[in-house]
C-alpha cells in the first residue's frame, strides 16, 4: 500500500511540472457558463490576520480575481486567524457551496498541521475543491567569516555552533531545520519569533548565524545584505521537474540546491525515510505552499468558471511583471495540475509522516496530541 | 553631507507631489475615515486599513498612500473622544488617556481634557513626522543595534512603570501586575506550543486573550456598569465646561512635557516588536515621575492627559521606520500598511529609501498634514461629540454595551470572545473596587508574551555566546544599550516606590468592611495557585520556566497581602473598598441588576445571535430600566442598531451568530454572509 502511494506521487510530480512551463499560456476552460457573480460580494477566507505573506498572497489576486469574474464581483479578502491557521481552515470544512461567494486561501501553515495529526485538525482537503495552487522556493544563507567553510559540502559546518531564530518546529520551519540536520550540522533553535523577517534581522545584528527565507522576501530582503558583503547564499531548496526530481530552482539557477549539497556532503543521503520525509514536507511547504479552494460540493460549472478566471489573469500580458514583484517567478497552477500538486502537498506516506514525528518528539519534544 | 544632498531634492519632490488637490482629497478622505474609525471604541488602525486595503489596488501610488496614511495618522487623535468623554479607551494607544482625562470629563471639563489632548495630539505627530524625516536617513544602524538583550530591557522599563502606578499598597500593585503577566500566559507558549491554563477541549483559549477585550474588560466595562448604576450624565455640571482655550493654554505651559513625550513616543514606535499599546503607559508614567506634585494624578491631572497624547502622534512617526526600512511592521496597524503598499506596487525594505525616498517622504509629508487635518477636524467636530457627557448615562450605556460586545466580538470572531468579555469585565469590576492598579495589570498583560519571549530567546543566544567566549558573552548582554535602559529602570523604579503613595490612579477610595477585600485576594491567590500548579506540570523548561517563576513570585505578594490583612484594623488602606464609598451606597442601581443587563444580551446573543439579541436589549433596556415613553424607546433602539449594521456592512464584518444561526442558515446581517 505505502509503496503504491510512493509510486503515485512520483508519477504525479511528473505532472506537476510538466506544466511549469506552460503556466502562463493555458487558458483550457471553455465552459465558463451558468456562475454569474454580479452585485454579489466574494468572501476571499484566509485563515491568517493581516500580518504575514498569506494575506499579502490573497490581497494580490482579490483585486484580478474581481476584474477577471463573470459579473464583476466585489472580493474582499476575510481575515479569520487563530488556532495555527485550524480554526478558519475548520470553518471552511463546515461550508457548503452555495452560490460559489466563498473561496477560502489555504498555506503550508494548514497543510503541516494537517499531515503532522495535529488534534485541532477537523479539515479534509480531500473535500475541497482546488482552483489555484501557488508555490515558492526559499534559500539558506550563511554569514560571510562561515560561508568561506563552505565549498558546496557541509562537510567543514559540522563543527560549528549554529544559531537560528525560528518561528516553531512544527512551521514551514521544519524544513530547513530538517535539511541542516541531515547535512550533520549542529543547528540551535530560538522558537519564538514572530516573523521570519524577525530572524533575518537576527542574522542582521549577528544573534544568529544562519537563516532562510521564502524567495520574495530572499529577494528583497536578502540580496541588499549579499551585495554589501554581509551575507553569502548556501543552497535553495530547489524546484521540482518532469521527473519529480529536484532540480535547481529557476529563480536561483546559479546556487546549488540541498540535494546536490547533501549529495556532495559525508553522511547525507538522497534516499531513505529522512530524504523521502524531507521531500514530501518540503513539497507541501514550498512548491505547493498556498492554495484557494472552492468549498465542499461545488458545482463542476462553478469550478470551471474560476478556473478560467484564474487563468485569465495569469494570461494577462503585465501578469509576469505584477506577480514578480509581489510573489516571485513561480508557477502558479490551475486545472489538472493543480490537482496533482494538492494531492502532492497533503497525501503523504505514512512513512515520511511517521518519521517527522519521531523526530520532532526526540529532537524538540514536540508531541502533537491531547 | 553626501545624505543630505539626495534628501533634500527627495524632499521638495515629495513636497510637490504631495500637494495637488486630488492627492489632498484622498488625504482627507483617509482623514474622515480614520476619525470615524478611531472615535469607536475598540477599533483601530489594523481595522480602519484593513477597510479600504480593497480599494487601494489600482489607485495612484501618491493618493494610495495618502489615504493610507491619512487614516493612520488620525486614529491617536480621534481615539481621545472615547477615552475622555466615555472613559473607554478609544484603541489601545490612549488606554493611559483614560486614567485623567475621564476625570476631567467627570468634573465637566471635558473641552479643556479635549483640547490639551488634541493640542498635545498635534504636537507629538508634527515632531514625529520631523523626526522621522532624518532618522530614516540614519536609523539603520540604531534599529540594529535593538538585539534581543535590549529588547528585554526595554520590556522591563515598561514593567518598572508598575512601580508608579501600584496605588498605595505597593504590594497590591506587584500582585496586580504580576496576576496580568499570568493572564497573558494562558494559551499556547510560544516556544514549544504547550498549553498553559488551556485545553484543546476549549479552542478559545489556545490563542490567549487579545488585548482588545482585556481592555475593554478591565476599563470600559467597570466604568460602564459603575455610571449605569448613578444613572445621570457622565459630566455632573451638565456642561462641557468652558475651557477650549484653557486646554490649549495647558498644552502651551507643558511644553517640554510634551517635547519629551513625543521623543519617548518616537523612540518606542521604533523599536519593532514592541507594540504601540505600551507607550502610553511608558508617557504616563514618566510624566508622573517628572512632576513635583503628584496628588491630582488619577482624579483629573491634565498633564496626565497631554503626556500620553503627545506619545501616541509621534509613535506613528516612529512606527513608520522599521516598517519602512526593515520591512518589519512596529505595531500590527504597520503590518497593514506594507500590506497596502504592495498593493500599489512597492515593497517595504532597504531598497524603497534608496530608490524611492521621494516617495518615502511623501508618506513623511502625508503625517505631517494628517494630524494638522486631523487636529483641526476634531476640534470642530468636538463640540458635538462632547454632548454626549451631558445626555442621561442610561440613554448611553446600552449602546455603549453594544458598541463594546461588537468591538470585542471582531477579535477573534467567536463567541468565547463575549464570555472572555464578561468574565474579564467582572475581574475588571473588582480590581476597581478593591483598588488594585487596574494599569498596572494591563502593563502585565500587554508585556507578558515580550517578556517571556524575549527572556527566553536572549537567555539561548547568550547561552551560545557565552559558549564562544566569555569575552563575546558579556558584550552581548552587556551593551551600553542594555546597561543605560538597565539605570533607567532602576531609576524608575526607585522614584516609583518613593512616590507612589501620593498618586491616587483611581482617585481617593474609602476601606470598608473586611470580608470583601479578603475573599477577592483568597480568589487571586486560589487562580494563582492553580496556575503554578498547571505550570509546574509542563514537560518544556523553555515553555514552564516564566509561568513558574512569575506566580512563584506572584504568590508571595499575596501571601504578604494575607498576613497583614489578617494584623491590619479595618480600617488600614489595605481593606480598601469602593462598595462603601457613598456615592456606591447611594446608587440608584445595584451592581448585580446592572451586570445582569449585560449577560442577559450575551445570553441573548449566544442564543440567538447578536443581531436578533439587540433589539430585544435595546427595547427592554430604555423602556424598563431607563423608562422612555415608547415612541421614544422604538426611535433610538432603531437609530442604534441601523448604526451598527451600517458600520458593519461597510467594514464587511460579520456580527457574533448564536445557536440559532447554527441550526438555521439565515442572510446577512442576521447570519454570517
Amino acid at each position: 500500500m505505502k509503496r503504491f502511494k510512493m509510486a503515485a506521487c512520483h508519477a504525479a510530480a511528473g505532472l506537476v511540472a510538466a506544466c511549469l512551463g506552460v503556466a502562463g499560456l493555458s487558458a483550457t476552460a471553455s465552459a465558463a457558463g451558468g456562475l454569474d457573480l454580479s452585485g454579489k460580494t466574494v468572501e476571499f477566507v484566509i485563515p491568517f490576520s493581516e500580518k504575514g505573506g498569506s494575506a499579502k498572497w490573497a490581497n494580490f489576486y482579490a483585486p484580478l480575481l474581481s476584474e477577471a469574474l463573470p459579473g464583476n464581483p466585489t472580493v474582499v479578502v476575510k481575515y479569520m486567524p487563530g488556532a495555527g491557521s485550524t480554526k478558519g481552515a475548520n470553518w471552511f470544512q463546515q461550508q457548503k457551496y452555495e452560490d460559489g461567494t466563498v473561496i477560502f486561501g489555504s498555506s503550508g501553515s494548514t497543510q503541516f498541521p494537517y499531515l503532522l495529526g495535529d488534534p485541532r485538525v477537523k479539515y479534509e482537503y480531500g473535500d475541497w475543491n482546488v482552483v489555484l495552487v501557488s508555490g515558492t522556493g526559499g534559500v539558506a544563507y550563511l554569514p560571510p567569516d562561515i560561508a568561506k567553510k563552505f565549498d558546496g559540502d557541509a562537510d567543514d559546518l559540522k563543527d560549528i555552533n549554529f544559531i537560528w531564530g525560528s518561528q516553531g518546529a512544527t512551521r514551514l520551519d521544519l524544513v530547513p531545520m530538517l535539511a541542516w540536520e541531515m547535512l550533520g550540522m549542529k543547528v540551535e533553535a530560538v522558537f519564538g519569533i514572530e516573523s521570519r523577517g524577525n530572524g533575518r534581522l537576527m542574522f542582521e545584528r549577528g544573534e544568529a548565524n544562519i537563516d532562510y527565507q521564502t524567495s520574495a522576501a530572499y529577494l528583497k530582503s536578502v540580496v541588499p545584505l549579499v551585495e554589501q558583503g554581509k551575507a553569502v547564499p548556501m543552497m535553495s531548496w530547489g524546484a521540482l521537474d518532469g521527473e519529480g526530481n529536484i532540480v535547481r530552482d529557476p529563480t536561483f539557477p546559479d546556487m546549488p540546491t540541498f540535494k546536490e549539497v547533501c549529495e556532495a556532503t559525508k553522511g547525507c543521503s538522497t534516499s531513505g525515510d529522512a530524504w523521502e520525509a524531507w521531500k514530501a514536507f518540503f513539497i507541501a511547504g514550498f512548491p505547493a505552499q498556498k492554495m484557494i479552494f472552492l468549498p465542499n460540493g461545488a458545482p463542476d460549472e462553478a469550478i470551471a468558471t474560476y478556473t478560467k478566471a484564474i487563468d485569465d489573469i495569469l494570461a494577462r500580458p503585465d501578469f509576469p511583471k505584477l506577480s514578480e514583484a509581489r510573489l516571485g517567478i513561480y508557477p502558479q497552477m490551475t486545472g489538472k495540475q493543480a490537482k496533482v500538486a494538492l494531492k502532492l502537498g497533503t497525501d503523504v506516506p505514512d512513512g515520511p509522516k511517521a518519521y517527522v514525528k519521531t523526530w520532532l518528539k526526540e529532537r524538540f519534544g514536540v508531541e502533537l496530541k491531547k | 553631507m553626501d545624505l543630505l544632498s539626495t534628501a533634500l531634492p527627495a524632499l521638495g519632490e515629495a513636497f510637490s507631489l504631495i500637494f495637488h488637490p486630488e492627492q489632498i482629497m484622498f488625504l482627507m478622505l483617509g482623514v474622515l475615515l480614520g476619525l470615524s474609525v478611531g472615535v469607536f471604541p475598540g477599533l483601530g488602525g489594523i481595522a480602519g486599513l484593513s477597510m479600504v486595503l480593497p480599494f487601494i489596488y489600482g489607485m495612484d501610488p501618491v493618493s494610495g498612500l495618502a489615504l493610507m496614511v491619512g487614516l493612520v495618522a488620525v486614529i491617536p487623535t480621534s481615539d481621545t473622544f472615547a477615552s475622555v468623554l466615555m472613559g473607554i479607551p478609544g484603541s489601545s494607544a490612549s488606554q493611559a488617556t483614560v486614567l485623567d482625562g475621564f476625570p476631567l470629563a467627570k468634573k465637566g471639563e471635558a473641552a479643556r481634557a479635549l483640547s490639551a489632548a488634541f493640542a498635545a495630539s498635534l504636537f507629538g505627530g508634527l515632531l514625529g513626522a520631523l523626526i522621522l524625516t532624518f532618522f530614516i536617513l540614519i536609523a539603520r544602524p540604531l534599529v540594529l543595534a535593538f538585539g534581543l538583550p535590549e529588547m528585554l530591557m526595554i520590556t522591563l522599563l515598561g514593567l518598572s512603570m508598575v512601580a508608579i502606578l501600584a496605588g498605595r499598597v505597593a504590594l497590591k500593585g506587584v500582585a496586580a501586575a504580576g496576576l496580568g503577566l499570568m493572564v497573558g500566559t494562558i494559551g499556547e507558549a510560544a516556544a514549544a506550543g504547550s498549553l498553559r491554563m488551556a485545553t484543546y477541549d476549549i479552542p478559545y483559549l489556545i490563542d490567549g486573550l487579545k488585548l482588545v477585550i482585556v481592555g475593554l474588560g478591565i476599563f470600559a466595562v467597570p466604568e460602564i456598569v459603575a455610571l449605569l448604576r448613578q444613572d445621570r450624565p457622565i459630566s455632573r455640571s451638565g456642561g462641557l465646561g468652558a475651557g477650549w482655550l484653557d486646554g490649549v493654554r495647558d498644552w502651551a505651559s507643558n511644553l517640554f512635557l510634551s517635547f519629551r513625550c513625543a521623543i519617548i513616543g518616537v523612540i518606542v514606535g521604533v523599536i519593532p516588536g514592541l507594540g504601540g499599546s505600551v507607550v502610553d503607559w511608558i508617557a504616563y508614567g514618566h510624566t508622573v515621575q517628572s512632576t513635583k506634585d503628584k496628588r491630582r494624578f488619577g482624579s483629573g491631572d491634565i498633564r496626565g492627559v497631554i503626556g500620553p497624547e503627545s506619545s501616541n502622534n509621534a509613535k506613528e512617526g516612529g512606527g513608520l521606520v522599521p516598517t519602512l526600512i526593515f520591512g518589519i511592521p512596529g505595531s500590527g496597524s504597520m503590518a497593514v500598511f506594507i500590506g497596502g503598499l504592495a498593493l500599489l506596487g512597492y515593497d517595504a525594505g532597504p531598497q524603497m529609501i534608496q530608490s524611492n525616498l521621494d516617495l518615502t517622504y511623501t508618506i513623511v509629508w502625508s503625517l505631517a498634514l494628517a494630524n494638522v487635518f486631523g487636529a483641526g477636524l476634531c476640534i470642530a467636530f468636538s463640540t458635538g461629540i462632547a454632548r454626549l457627557t451631558t445626555i442621561r448615562f442610561s440613554l448611553l450605556g446600552p449602546f455603549l454595551f453594544m458598541l463594546i460586545s461588537f468591538a470585542a466580538f471582531q477579535s477573534g470572531q467567536s463567541l468565547g470572545d463575549l464570555v472572555a468579555l464578561f468574565v474579564i469585565g467582572l475581574l475588571g469590576i473588582f480590581l476597581r473596587r478593591f483598588d488594585w492598579s487596574r494599569p498596572a495589570f494591563l502593563i502585565g498583560f500587554v508585556l507578558s508574551h515580550q517578556a517571556e519571549n524575549f527572556s527566553n530567546m536572549a537567555h539561548q543566544v547568550a547561552g551560545a555566546k557565552f559558549r564562544v567566549s566569555l569575552e563575546s558573552g558579556f558584550s552581548y548582554i552587556a551593551s551600553p544599550i542594555v546597561l543605560g535602559i538597565l539605570a533607567l529602570t532602576v531609576l524608575s523604579v526607585v522614584i516609583g516606590i518613593r512616590q507612589a503613595k501620593q498618586i491616587l490612579p483611581e482617585g481617593e477610595v474609602p476601606t470598608g468592611r473586611k470580608r470583601a477585600p479578603f475573599v477577592f485576594l483568597l480568589c487571586v491567590t486560589g487562580y494563582l495557585m492553580i496556575a503554578w500548579i498547571d505550570a509546574m506540570q509542563i514537560r518544556m523548561m523553555s515553555d514552564k520556566i516564566f509561568p513558574v517563576t512569575v506566580s512563584s513570585i506572584t504568590l508571595i505578594c499575596c501571601l504578604l497581602l494575607l498576613i497583614r490583612m489578617m494584623r491590619a484594623p479595618e480600617t488600614d488602606i489595605i481593606f480598601t473598598d469602593r462598595a462603601a464609598d457613598t456615592e456606591d451606597i447611594n446608587a440608584a442601581h445595584s451592581l448585580w441588576g446592572t451586570l445582569a443587563w449585560f449577560a442577559g444580551l450575551l445570553v441573548l446573543s449566544s442564543l440567538i445571535g447578536f443581531v436578533l439579541a439587540l433589539p430585544l436589549f435595546l427595547v427592554s433596556f430604555l423602556r424598563i430600566r431607563a423608562g422612555l415613553n415608547w415612541p421614544r424607546v422604538l426611535i433610538l433602539s432603531a437609530a442604534g442598531i441601523g448604526f451598527m449594521i451600517a458600520m458593519a456592512g461597510w467594514l464587511h464584518r460579520d456580527f457574533p451568530p448564536g445557536l440559532l444561526q447554527e441550526l438555521v442558515r439565515l442572510p446577512w446581517p442576521l447570519g454570517d454572509a
